[in-house]
């Protein structure tokens, strides 16, 4: 594949929409399929035969806004409809004859789109995800190319190095030094993996990227192949994302056929080839070790680091692991420069990060904002704020591994660092708003719960900890426990942060820690007057006032 | 496992095909695979029973998953499994006596934005409340 054939593929893609200007693109990513939105394109292709319009309807990928779904975006008008049903096909082609359609349309302009800054979506819900052409006219596949043909290794390495790009798995691991430890390591095999293990429950961010763009991903993972010296990709996606792997598994017949994955890439001495692998519902997978045993067959248990997996990973080679946000990032970034990614975002976080907004909050979603925006901007401006005028009461980052933040962090800016200060993480992405109905005890509970059956057994303090903390998160939901249940449960947070092995144990009290610091009348509130505010909590009979 | 090349790191995928297959993973599937990948027994078992997404036990007719993701809890998933347990009379996890439906959690589907969300053989529902549910169950069971 040349520069030359590239504009080729451009040509043909352009030149078919020259013929067929309009297009209707029907979002078909996780949230709107579960809404129909497959029936409802084959409704509006059979409107538009009926109606006499030409245009060509298509899947597209995820359009952010997954609460007004289904959603369906008309090009080159640049309109969207939202909460489409199946029997409003017609209405939808009549309005595009002039006559508006005004109760389903939705504004382009409101703050949940023009707040945000699109990097890692900026194909997302524009592109058909399972066609390659189309992510090769939006310029896909030239940084590759690029960079295979005009960059050493070391230069792409300086060119992410120095964008400040850090990994987005969470824990925020400047991705330049990564590269660069790997590249180092010695030894002709190398492996490079990307982690779309999304196991925090709540986050949904690199299943509609995977689903919405996967060449985005496979991009950059070749280009960080060529840059550490890889030979051999895995991709570790959930089987729990079936649309995902389905899609990926075209994206990557479809790259290894243009030359983009295999030997010899882009006419070069370079190869690269890529294999799916299925997790199987296990948490801890997304442990970098766990994931590579993973991998291999065993049992996703995590091993002590060091050695890093960067020194002796997989099959002990030296192997990169980065998280599907953060290879998203690669392409757009050699395309551009890392000093326009570096101009994004505050002094220390770089860029941009992608959220997956739920819970109470009016606007669902899947948003992209630059790092530095403050909590209070991406839940009242973005979000909307609280639906049916409830109070807004916390936010939940960082999965089980994070924290509840109250109103008065609210206006805690959005970077790795001011994150962590204020008790919770970055995390992968997961964003979950609550309002006054949800007890954070129980929340805190819940997350104990996820963590107690998700350990894997390896080492005591998470194994035992983790059910202890439970047992007593347990009674206090119940009323059942007084004061000195309250102090152990403070005591064995230290201890399991303090000596678990693996990042699950380390963070499995952040939950309790950080409702510990601002719900504390909660906790109290349960414990003495055996009352639960939010309602949610059944006391035990006899115990309550 | 031919497409595998009978590689030993391809257990999982093996485990994968044969829950497609067969819908679970029985004793005799388990000794098979253990035995085609030259991977002892012990280690077969191990990675079934530590990954949730195996399962050893047949399922029933008809499948009624719960996602307890956050976003589905914070949105009322809890009232949906009562509600489940209620009307099949099982506790999650578990099969009706007869076969006819089993009832599961999960972990968390990825589809948070129409939360709460219930799976019935296979077909994701969004935004689902606890009378829905009673009618889907109940339309299975009187089938």
């Amino acid at each position: 594949m040349t520069a030359e054939e590239l504009d080729q593929i451009v040509e043909t893609v352009r030149a078919r929409r020259q013929q067929v200007p309009r297009e209707i693109n029907v979002c078909v990513a996780a949230g709107c399929l579960a809404l129909h939105s497959e029936a409802l394109k084959d409704a509006l292709e059979k409107s538009a035969a009926t109606a006499g319009i030409s245009c060509r309807v298509r899947g597209a990928g995820c359009m952010g806004l997954c609460s007004a779904g289904p959603l369906v975006s008309v090009e080159p008008e640049a309109l969207l409809y939202q909460h489409v049903k199946s029997e409003q096909a017609d209405a939808l082609m009549r309005s595009l004859k002039g006559e508006p359609a005004q109760n389903i349309q939705c504004s382009r302009e409101q703050p949940f789109f023009a707040r945000q800054v699109n990097v890692v979506l900026e194909n997302s819900g524009k592109i058909d995800p399972e066609k390659v052409e189309e992510y090769i006219a939006a310029d896909g596949y030239r940084a590759l190319l690029h960079a295979l043909t005009e960059m050493t290794p070391a230069e792409v390495i300086q060119e992410i190095s120095s964008s400040g790009l850090r990994g987005r798995g969470g824990a925020g691991y400047p991705t330049g030094l990564k590269w660069g430890t790997v590249a180092k390591a010695g030894g002709p095999t190398k492996y490079a993996i990307c982690n779309a293990d999304e196991g925090d429950p709540g986050a949904f961010m690199d299943r509609s990227v995977l689903e919405s763009d996967p060449h985005c991903v496979l991009e950059g993972m070749t280009i960080a192949a060529y840059a550490v010296g890889a030979t051999q990709g895995f991709l570790y996606v959930r089987a729990e994302y079936p649309l995902a792997v389905k899609r990926l598994e075209k994206a990557i017949r479809e790259a290894r056929h243009l030359g983009f994955l295999g030997n010899q890439i882009c006419g070069t001495t370079f190869g690269f080839d890529l294999e799916i692998r299925l997790g199987a519902g296990a948490f801890v997978c997304g442990e970098e070790t766990a994931l590579i045993a993973s991998i291999e067959g065993k049992r996703g248990i995590p091993q002590p680091r060091p050695p890093y997996p960067a020194q002796s990973g997989l099959w002990d080679k030296p192997t990169l692991i980065n998280n599907v946000e953060t290879y998203a990032n690669v392409a757009p970034i050699l395309r551009r420069g890392g000093a326009w990614y570096s101009a994004m975002g505050t002094a220390k976080s770089k860029g941009t990060k992608v959220f997956a907004l739920t819970g109470r909050v009016k606007n669902t979603g899947l948003i992209e904002v630059p790092m530095g925006m403050t909590l209070r901007e991406i839940v009242f401006d973005i979000g909307g704020g609280m639906p049916e005028g409830r109070k807004f009461k916390a936010v939940q980052t960082g999965g089980p591994s994070g924290g509840c933040l109250p109103e008065e962090c609210l206006d805690t800016s959005v970077d790795y660092e001011s994150l962590k200060e204020a008790g919770s993480i970055m995390g992968s992405g997961g964003m979950i708003v609550m309002d006054e109905t949800s007890c954070m005890v129980n929340v805190a509970r819940y997350f104990m719960e996820f963590c107690m059956s998700e350990s894997c057994g390896k080492c005591i303090p998470c194994r035992a900890g983790t059910a202890q903390m439970f047992d007593i998160l347990q009674r206090i939901t119940r009323g059942q426990a007084g004061q000195r249940d309250l102090d152990m449960l403070i005591d064995l947070c230290d201890m399991v942060s303090a000596t678990s092995l693996c990042g699950l144990g380390q963070t499995a009290p952040n939950p309790v820690l950080s409702t510990l610091r601002y719900f504390k009348e909660e906790y109290l509130e349960h414990i003495h007057a055996k009352r639960c505010l939010a309602g949610e909590c059944q006391m035990a009979a006899g115990a309550g006032s | 496992m031919r497409r595998h090349g009978y590689a030993r790191d391809a257990l999982i995928e093996t485990l994968h095909t044969v829950q497609q297959s067969f819908g679970y993973l029985d004793k005799e599937s388990l000794k098979f695979v253990a035995a085609s990948l030259r991977v002892s027994l012990s280690q077969t078992y191990g990675v079934a029973t530590f990954y949730h997404f195996f399962t050893l036990k047949p399922p029933g007719e008809h499948t009624c998953l719960v996602c307890l993701g956050t976003a589905c809890y914070i949105k009322g998933a809890g009232a949906l499994v009562d509600q489940a347990e209620k009307t099949l009379g099982v506790k999650c996890g578990e099969t009706t006596p007869g076969g006819k439906a089993s009832l599961l959690q999960a972990r968390c589907l990825g589809s948070c934005s129409v939360a709460p969300v219930v799976v019935y053989d296979g077909e994701l529902v969004g935004n689902e409340d606890p009378v829905h549910l009673q009618e889907h169950i109940n339309g299975w069971m009187h089938a």
